[in-house]
């Protein structure tokens, strides 16, 4: 396993975004889609990146995904795994990979969601464990 | 309409420190202004248009146009990180072309080496972006973004190493003739891949220099050029694009430099065949890489096999790059290494590079950098210049 964590700064919401960062307060792992194209997209937004309708909505997502691409940041008081995870929905996001031996990790690896505790109290950040 | 032959390059000047603990960012604009236009035998009251990017202090161009007292009828404070001076000088073209001015002066300078910067410490670039509550708190930084890139093109491609440090190995030959590089010592691949990891897969001596410093350049209306003494630098063709994460549709295993690179070759009407001498921004060794590949200097996914044995190494390789030393190996002043990429182009056309380093019939040249970051969202400029 990892040794000493690093703290992990809290995330700065806006009134566009907030609804994700209650979820997370509540474990749930928000994702928002389109219902005109229907396509979901990340990072989360109002006007959808691909067809840019305003007809967005958030969808509870499995929270599953594949590793896209990961490094691990040797040169930190605190080494860790920052990496792009695909998620089953489609969409690829960028998070850490936590709990886990950082050397052990490789692109293509199947993981899950793990919300992680934020500085000053803010909303948990959305990382990934190895499934 | 195309800005092919609507400008000249007339002026070009690269600072000698690297670290400049007991000069201001604004003096150092104001030192590089004055060498570039000495090279190119103007004067500031010469100067009518005025470029500069993030690093120049204060409100866009406002505090250094004044801080110099320039006259202008042209501002422009374009950022798009590292090479936004690369697409200043088609900016700059385009304004010229149009009237708006004749004599533009670009500039860049910052003391990050003095302010302590580094690449493997993460910073919110800008709180208000929209991406930064999303990314922020994963501890992105400068050298896990890009090593992201080098981890996924090593697993598409079968990238390695020892190939990526072949970059360094090529910069580092170049380097040991500048006096003013930062690092002059020949290194080999070895010494790259013992070197320590910064960020897996990348080691230190994958990563670029922080030095203090600054560049600028003077381009200016052909009847100018015709009227200096100095070799005539035209430009030919430019491009200019970004990349980011298109919704979440990430692909981190090309740059904007596919679109960037296309277009400044067709409004050149040359090909990568015809570069004799490229500039390539080396934040890194798999930032050269992959922007060989995406100028279609090769294939994509051959970049590794192409950079490899020396390729890159002027008088023996197929493809001189970055004889200053670059960004790996002499100067990164404040974090930016656009501009520096144009001067050492510029060196190269007029047959003013170090001997040793110097492309015989050196009459086109390629400047192109990425700027942000390559494994986030990111710039990139394309210039392609001809000995006239």
């Amino acid at each position: 396993m990892a040794g000493k964590e690093r703290a992990i700064p809290a995330p700065m919401t806006n009134p566009e975004t907030e609804p994700f960062w209650a979820a997370a307060r509540e474990g749930k792992f928000l994702l928002r889609g389109c219902t005109a194209c229907g396509k979901t997209h990340w990072y989360p937004r109002a006007v959808c990146p691909f067809c840019f309708s305003e007809r967005t909505e958030w969808r509870e997502g499995s929270g599953r995904g594949t590793i896209y691409s990961l490094s691990v940041m040797k040169r930190a008081p605190e080494p860790y795994a920052i990496a792009y995870v695909t998620l089953e929905e489609g969409p690829t996001m960028m998070t850490n990979i936590v709990d886990c031996d950082l050397d052990s990790l490789a692109i293509g690896q199947k993981v899950t969601v793990a919300f992680k505790p934020t500085q000053n109290d803010g909303p948990p950040f959305p990382m990934f464990r190895p499934a | 309409m195309t800005i092919k032959g609507s400008a000249y390059i007339a002026g070009a000047f690269e600072h000698p420190t690297r670290l400049a603990k007991d000069k201001s960012v604004a003096q150092l604009h104001a030192e590089v202004a004055v060498g570039a236009l000495a090279d190119a035998g103007l004067t500031k009251a010469d100067v009518d248009g005025y470029f500069c990017a993030g690093d120049a202090p204060g409100l866009g161009p406002l505090a250094m146009a004044d801080y110099m007292n320039l006259k202008l009828s042209h501002l422009d404070s374009t950022d798009v990180g590292g090479c936004s001076y690369i697409a200043h000088v088609a900016h700059a073209a385009e304004a010229i072309m149009a009237g708006k001015c004749r004599v533009a002066l670009i500039t860049l300078a910052g003391r990050p080496r003095s302010e302590g910067h580094s690449g493997a410490v993460p910073r919110i670039r800008g709180a208000d972006a929209p991406d930064t509550q999303w990314e922020f708190p994963t501890g992105v930084a400068t050298v896990n973004a890009y090593a992201m890139c080098a981890a996924r093109h090593m697993h598409q491609y079968g990238t390695t190493s020892e190939q990526l440090a072949w970059i360094k190995v090529a910069a580092s030959q170049h380097a040991q003739y500048n006096p003013h590089a930062m690092l002059r010592d020949v290194v080999t691949v070895e010494e790259v891949v013992n070197s320590p990891l910064i960020a897996t897969p990348l080691h230190r001596l994958d990563c670029c220099v922080v030095s203090d410093g600054g560049g600028a350049l003077v381009v200016v209306a052909p009847e100018i050029a015709r009227s200096l003494k100095r070799p005539k630098v035209k430009v030919m063709g430019a491009g200019e694009s970004m990349k980011g994460q298109m919704g979440g549709e990430v692909d981190l295993t090309y740059s904007a430099a596919v679109r960037s690179g296309a277009a400044a070759f067709a409004e050149a009407g040359v090909k990568p065949a015809d570069i004799k001498y490229a500039s390539i921004y080396d934040s890194f060794t798999i930032t050269v890489l992959m922007q060989i590949e995406d100028l279609g200097f090769c294939e994509k996914g051959q970049g590794g096999r192409f950079v490899a044995d020396g390729n890159l190494i002027s008088g023996t390789g197929k493809l001189p790059f970055n004889t200053d030393g670059g960004g790996l190996c002499n100067n990164h002043p404040a974090n930016r290494g656009g501009i520096t990429k144009v001067i050492e182009a510029v060196r190269q056309l007029r047959g003013e590079a170090h001997p040793k380093v110097q492309v015989k019939n050196c009459d086109i040249a390629l400047a192109h950098g990425t700027g942000g970051l390559l494994g986030s969202r990111h710039g990139g400029a394309t210039l392609i210049m001809e000995r006239e």
